[in-house]
């Protein structure tokens, strides 16, 4: 619970460039370019080394507006919780 | 033929969902050996495979997606590259998503290892429209790199006949090696002079470009063993913090280099098989509809298919081994006959009955693991994991407990986080296991008619639900903590190989059958003796003494007999003596089947009750010395004992005095 109100902050979290927006704020079939990755080491040593690296093209497959999500990443199908896609910012395209 | 007989080593690595096992089981068969490895409780494979008579030593190294001290598995796949010096490394990637895969390797050439690529599910890759030039990319890496569709096993032997001529000739060995970015090569080589002559048993490039990605073990090493250095090389990676991203970024940069003319991608916008059946795979709506029909239909092959196998064997074969048996030993002592019939082949002979059940179930999971289904059962259920402070991910080790805790518990490995492997472990005892399920099915019939399917039913239902609350709870109260992240690769459908799915039905079912061999074996000696002490008479026995002593607790849900308190107790052994054990303690009255004589002693309430104990018992044994080795500490299955004592007593009371208001207790 305390972890979902986090969350929340971070949707309403104000991306200090225009244009930035979470990962999970994209609907299915768009796409973005992956711009920053927020969250501690631990968590973004696993999405690197999946290819979420400053620059990748990501597109989103399935967004039902709460559950996981589905991404395709270099390739790769990849699942992500709604917590970590919010880590993700991405600009979309 | 033994491990000191090979003369040269070689390593397996590669991503997960590359295939890697595939290769390993064709190249050793039954040949292998899984083990642990030492201190850790991360799986270690490894095998024999001889060619033109050299004994090769392979080691499967872990699944890992980099090389970063992020992951036991991690560690553990570096720590051997580094320490072990393997001879040479076979690299498996995947062709569908090489881009990815190359990271790896793009690692694994900085390490000073020699490394031989193959690229795995050619095939998948062909359909999905990826086409992928081998030769090119070999022009561009350096190092040989093959094509291979392990699947079929194509190409498996002529990538050993590759790694095996690189031994021959070890200066052939020409990688193109990824450099970092331009902005940082001056503070890379300021810290790789700090370091020089200062870390004897680590490769100081390597080491240099690990503290710039900031890994905390390479960290703390350099700060032990270079102290006089430490202070420089701290202020120069204070400065550098933002180095990380840029090394990984200089990785993919240099993946993208060596890809660029080797790779051919499907146009944009192209509508893969995998796209079109994850339209539903993982729908929140269908996708959880999908599921529950393919669990239902797994209980349903599994019960309808293997059940007559297993009732067949209890009632033709063991009976049949018994009588050869009290025949062969006609001349020797009442007890030792008394011994080997009633205990021995009554107690473990029952167990290994289950093995069609169990077989059937671990065939098709196999294979739904192996087409690529089982990650997406794990999305689906993301959301309901949630509810327990859990993710996606343990929904598999739970799910691999339907078949038998044991290996369910040992599956929980797959599970990142400390706290959260630790709660799915926890939770494994309240997973009904075949073993239970056999009992349950043999048992419901008689107590229940026509009603017992729906009974059944309604047992794995609530058995489900006291699952969820009670993972509700202890993640609430006892393993307070934040949910850890659920970041999991959904790979491409493919289809399934026979080899792959037999050797996972035959680990999982090995576990099972050693179990059997050795505590279950023992535990049905020791039944045996407490119920032939000490007059050589049930009635009088230990056994019976003690079944009697706790008949007053029995009373509160019904089970008044203590044959009923000793069958259930005996269940601490191996769910599934408590039918043996009842087979011991009933004895054979003629014209009436074993089920049926239980079924006359009891209320229905009573009956209802029994079950309900029976499913929530406290976990057998094996399960016990799982969760030891898993967890490693003695404390958790003694917490989970002592909880499932409370709770199946509990509800079971409860059941029976609802059932009795219901007026089922007459």
């Amino acid at each position: 619970m305390r972890l979902r109100s986090k969350c929340k902050n971070l949707e309403e979290f104000n991306p200090s460039q225009p244009g930035h927006t979470p990962l999970s704020s994209l609907k299915p079939g768009e796409r973005g370019v992956v711009v920053g990755l927020l969250g501690g080491r631990g968590l973004m040593c696993r999405m690197v080394s999946l290819g979420f690296t400053p620059g990748t093209e990501v597109t989103l497959l399935q967004n039902y507006g709460r559950g996981p999500l589905l991404v395709t990443v270099r390739d790769t199908r990849v699942a992500l919780g709604r917590g970590e896609a919010l880590k993700v910012l991405v600009e979309a395209l | 033929m033994s491990e000191s007989d090979a003369s040269l080593t070689i390593a397996l690595a590669g991503q997960p969902n590359v295939g890697k096992s595939t290769i390993f089981n064709i190249l050793t068969g039954l040949n292998q050996h899984v083990g642990n490895w030492p201190g850790k409780t991360v799986e270690q494979k490894t095998g024999l495979y001889t060619r033109d008579g050299q004994v090769i030593r392979l080691v499967d190294l872990p699944g890992t997606y980099s090389l970063t001290a992020n992951s036991e598995e991690e560690r553990i796949a570096r720590d051997f590259l580094l320490r072990e010096k393997p001879d040479l490394v076979v690299a498996i990637v995947n062709a569908a998503a090489l881009e990815r895969n190359l990271y790896l390797v793009a690692e694994l050439l900085s390490m000073p290892v020699r490394v031989v690529v193959g690229v795995n599910m050619m095939d998948v890759a062909g359909q999905a429209g990826i086409h992928v030039e081998t030769h090119v990319l070999q022009a561009a890496l350096g190092v040989p790199v093959l094509p291979l569709v392990a699947s079929r096993n194509k190409g498996v032997s002529e990538l050993l006949d590759a790694a095996l001529r690189l031994m021959k000739n070890p200066d052939d060995f020409a990688p193109n090696r990824p450099e970092i970015r331009a902005e940082h090569r001056p503070v890379l080589a300021e810290i790789r002079s700090l370091l020089s002559g200062k870390i004897p048993l680590y490769p100081e490039d390597w080491t240099a470009i690990k503290l710039l990605e900031g890994d905390t073990e390479i960290t703390e090493m350099v700060r032990q063993s270079a102290p006089q250095a430490w202070e420089r090389i701290h202020a120069l990676l204070k400065q550098h913090e933002d180095a990380y991203l840029d090394v990984a970024g200089g990785r993919y940069e240099w993946v993208g280099r060596m890809l660029r003319a080797a790779m051919v991608k499907p146009k944009p916008g192209a509508i893969s098989l995998t796209d079109r059946l994850d339209k539903i795979a993982t729908h929140p709506f269908w996708g959880l509809g999908l599921l529950l029909s393919i669990f239902g239909l797994i209980f349903w092959l599994t019960y309808t298919a293997a059940m007559p196998v297993v009732i067949w064997l209890d009632t033709q074969i063991i009976p049949f081994l018994a009588a050869s048996m009290r025949w062969a030993l006609a001349p020797a002592p009442a007890w030792l006959t008394s011994l080997l019939v009633d205990g021995l082949i009554a107690g473990a002979g029952a167990v290994l009955a289950l093995l069609p059940v169990l077989v059937i179930f671990f065939a098709v999971l196999g294979l739904l693991e192996d087409v690529g289904y089982l990650a997406r059962s794990a999305y689906i259920m993301d959301r309901f994991m949630h509810w327990m402070g859990l993710h996606g991910r343990s929904f598999l080790p739970l799910c691999i407990g339907f078949g038998c805790n044991v290996p369910g518990c040992m599956a929980a490995r797959i599970v990142e986080e400390p706290r959260a492997r630790l709660l799915t472990i926890l939770l494994m005892p309240l997973v009904p296991c075949t073993g239970r399920m056999a009992v349950i099915a043999f048992l419901a019939p008689a107590f229940f008619g026509k009603n017992a399917a729906s009974v059944t039913w309604g047992m794995v239902a609530g058995d489900i639900l006291m699952l969820l609350l009670i993972g509700i709870a202890i993640n609430r109260g006892v393993l307070r903590g934040a949910r850890s992240a659920f970041i999991m690769e959904m790979p491409l459908y493919h289809l399934p190989n026979a080899r792959t799915i037999g050797l996972y039905v035959w680990h999982n079912t090995w576990a099972f059958v050693k179990k059997a061999g050795t505590i279950i074996l023992l535990a049905s000696a020791t039944v045996w003796l407490l119920a032939y002490l000490p007059g050589g008479e049930v009635e009088g026995s230990l056994l019976a003494r003690f079944g009697r002593w706790l008949e007053p607790a029995g009373r509160w849900l019904g089970l008044g007999d203590w044959r009923l308190i000793v069958a259930l107790l005996s269940s601490f052994v191996a769910k599934e003596n408590v039918i043996a054990t009842l087979g011991v303690l009933y004895g054979s009255e003629a014209n009436l089947g074993l089920a049926e004589q239980v079924a006359r002693t009891l209320t229905p309430a009573a009956a209802l009750a029994f079950l309900v104990v029976l499913i929530t018992f406290i976990p057998c044994a094996a399960t016990v010395a799982a969760m030891k080795q898993e967890t490693g500490a003695w404390k958790w299955p003694a917490f989970s004992v002592g909880l499932l004592l409370v709770i199946s007593f509990g509800v079971a009371v409860i059941v029976y005095q609802l059932a009795r208001v219901m007026g089922w207790g007459v």
